[in-house]
């Protein structure tokens, strides 16, 4: 495993204003304003919350107290979702600094970013486009990673894309195409086995095989989410990966699998549309929980018997 | 450009007086503070019309999920008002009605 | 090893502009499906490439109703989304800070054909914008009554005051502050009858941005504050601007509201 990728818990130094607090083997949901009233009457939970970097860059305001409180109790992971990392333009340096400050000033045991672009040339298309996997685009990317990672001071995890259509200037596979990003950049990975699901099902592969081609070793985070069903030009089944309701059983079962093959590892339920009540939301993290509880007690138990 | 002051001292002094005893609400009010406080008229007019709502309407979230909501396309029906504004009457509007505004679909 | 994929067809094509081609056609539906994008195992991309369409106009339609759910409220969602579709197309987003979105939505809506029977709609977006920006604003803490007090008198008319970070102004030549606060909640809008203009006053002095109705020549005094003026003269202009401007009351409403953070001597 990638240890630069991998913290045992939030970072602290001697400069930290917050408490460090586990994150390995624990399962946390997205954070959302209107559930603070409900997270806070629960006083500490175990488990981490998950926020989209760009809603807390602005100046002041109840987001930063929200997420203060929040930090206090609980690790944070802090999800990138616009620094473009996967377009040709060259990273918005503005949009960097913006970045590290986040990263500075609440000490997230995890930092993300998607292998997707959203800005051409001045514009800002709030949503995550797909690429052609070449060489050229993975050199870029690559620049782009290390770009970041070299202005906030550590190692990112990089998220695999949900994707709808492909390029057929493409000359690699995905899986290979990431396998070499991390290998050149020294980048973790954030497995999210939600969009391993929607891509498999929109081109036709199987997420078995692109699971046993994915560098397993190299995830530092799981994303799990729930999709919606249209269908494509041919009346084919098209999955949308809208984060609108709970978790599909088949992706459940792929993320058993994947747990079972790579031990615990932080694992995030993203929940951004048409959001449940708390308890909802608590209870799919709770559902993963007791996944990765099952597979760390089978991880003890191997050691015990190693020892004996 | 900046405009002079035509105020002199003591009138500024003298507001600045009756304001400051509108917030001198610590204790009971004499006759005096309450008639001031009353001139000042700071409930009247500095009334906190609208406070409290920033659970609502927080702003946006940046988003990094589809839709399943198919709406890009947009429909020639939408051009009809259909929410309060036919409860608001202020004089100058040409119509405060939710009937189908024809007269501005493009034909 | 065989790719696992497939669907990455084996040519290797030039590094191509592909967010070029790609970008163009999302926000115009009339464009042809961009020739740079495929299905998979040669099934056409027309629907697929629409989903990122539709996630691009959808999302950020979704941000101006987030932004401005009382004009929402006001036209009713089917008009709003049309509305906002038209704008987003017009107008995208140039900053990945999706709550700096819609600064130029007032503008438009003011000149949109379709809601030229609301001219008051324009100033209630101005006024949610104006509400999301004290919402963002820096923190500071509001000048204290106790603090402006201290002030000694002959320094009252060269006493400038330092705007807090969140505090804007909007006027209006229509009740916009009634029509707003009528439909910024979720309780039912009665009938709103009203004819007098109304000036704005958003603050957020602590965690809870606040909206208030300015009272007659409130806006002049505070503009002229807010530019750096000094009190004297911001006083002045306001009794210029307004015959029943009471300057006792609104030097407490402006403390009250707390919208200045500091003072300092000018001149």
């Amino acid at each position: 495993m990638n240890d630069l990728a991998n913290h045992g818990a939030s970072r602290t130094s001697a400069t930290s204003r917050f408490p460090a607090h586990p994150i390995v083997g624990f399962a946390g949901t997205s954070f959302k304003h209107e559930h603070l009233p409900a997270i806070l009457a629960e006083g500490k939970l175990e488990g981490f919350f998950e926020v989209h970097a760009e809603n807390y860059m602005g100046a002041g305001g109840p987001p930063h107290d929200a997420l203060t409180r929040i930090r206090r109790d609980h690790p944070v992971s802090l999800h990138g979702v616009c620094m473009s990392i996967g377009g040709p333009q060259p990273i918005d340096k503005t949009h960097l600094k913006r970045f590290k400050a986040l990263v500075d000033r609440y000490e997230p045991a995890l930092v993300s970013e998607h292998l997707a672009w959203s800005t051409h040339d001045t514009t800002f298309f709030n949503d995550l486009l797909p690429l052609p996997y070449t060489p050229a685009t993975l050199a870029r990317v690559a620049d782009h990673i290390d770009e970041v990672q070299a202005a906030i001071g550590r190692p990112i995890l990089l998220e695999n894309p949900s994707t709808y259509v492909v390029f057929p200037e493409s000359t690699m596979c995905e899986t290979g195409f990431i396998r070499e990003i991390a290998r050149r950049t020294g980048c973790g990975l954030l497995l999210d086995v939600s969009n391993v699901f929607v891509s498999a099902t929109n081109h036709g592969y199987s997420p078995l095989a692109y699971l046993a081609a994915f560098p397993l070793d190299q995830v530092g985070e799981i994303h799990l989410a729930g999709h919606a069903r249209q269908t494509d030009d041919e009346g084919d089944l098209l999955l949308i990966d809208s984060h609108d309701c709970p978790v599909a059983d088949a992706v459940w079962k792929l993320y058993d699998l994947v747990i079972g093959r790579c031990g615990p590892r932080p694992t995030l339920i993203e929940w951004d549309s048409e959001i449940p009540d708390w308890p909802v939301l608590r209870a799919e993290a709770a559902a993963a929980q007791t996944i990765l509880d099952r597979h760390a007690d089978a991880v003890a138990q191997e050691r015990i018997r190693a020892s004996h | 450009m900046s405009i002079r002051s035509t105020i002199s001292a003591s009138v500024l002094a003298g507001a600045v007086a009756t304001a400051l005893a509108s917030f001198a609400s610590a204790g009971p009010m004499t006759k005096d503070e309450e008639k001031a406080a009353m001139a000042a008229g700071k409930e009247k007019c500095y009334g906190v019309s609208l406070a409290g709502m920033n659970d609502c309407a927080a702003g946006p979230g940046t988003t990094c999920q589809g839709t399943s909501t198919v709406d890009f396309q947009g429909n020639a029906w939408s051009l009809v008002q259909g929410g309060t504004c036919a409860n608001i009457k202020v004089p100058g509007d040409r119509t405060g009605s939710t009937e189908p505004l024809t007269r501005d679909v493009p034909s | 090893m065989r790719p696992i994929e497939p669907g990455w067809p084996g040519g290797s094509g030039p590094d191509s502009s592909f967010p070029e081609m790609f970008a163009r056609a999302l926000l115009d539906p009339d464009r042809e499906t961009p020739p740079v994008v495929a299905g998979p195992h040669g099934k056409a991309a027309a629907k697929r490439y629409n989903v990122y369409r539709n996630n691009v106009t959808v999302s950020l339609i979704n941000a101006l109703a987030a932004i401005f759910p009382a004009t929402q409220r006001i036209t009713g969602i089917e008009f709003f989304r049309a509305m906002a579709r038209f704008h987003v197309r017009a107008t995208p987003p140039g900053s990945p800070l999706l709550f700096e979105y819609g600064r130029d939505f007032p503008d438009f809506i003011e000149r949109y054909e379709h809601a030229q029977s609301l001219p008051w709609m324009s100033d209630v977006a101005r006024i949610e914008r104006a509400w999301l920006d004290a919402y963002h604003a820096s923190d500071a803490e509001p000048l204290t009554p106790q603090a402006f007090g201290s002030i000694p008198p002959e320094h009252l008319g060269d006493t400038v005051l330092l705007p807090h970070p969140a505090t804007r102004i909007v006027r209006s030549r229509y009740p916009a502050v009634t029509i707003f606060s009528a439909n910024r909640g979720s309780d039912p809008v009665g009938q709103i009858e009203a004819a007098d203009p109304e000036d704005a006053l958003v603050t957020r002095p602590k965690l809870e941005v606040a909206v208030r109705q300015l009272p007659s020549g409130g806006a002049v005094f505070l503009t002229h504050l807010m530019s750096g003026e000094p009190l004297g003269a911001a006083a002045s202009a306001a009794m210029a601007d307004s015959s029943t401007f009471d300057l006792p009351a609104n030097i407490a409403g402006v403390l009250a509201a707390g919208a200045f953070s500091d003072f300092k001597f000018g001149g």
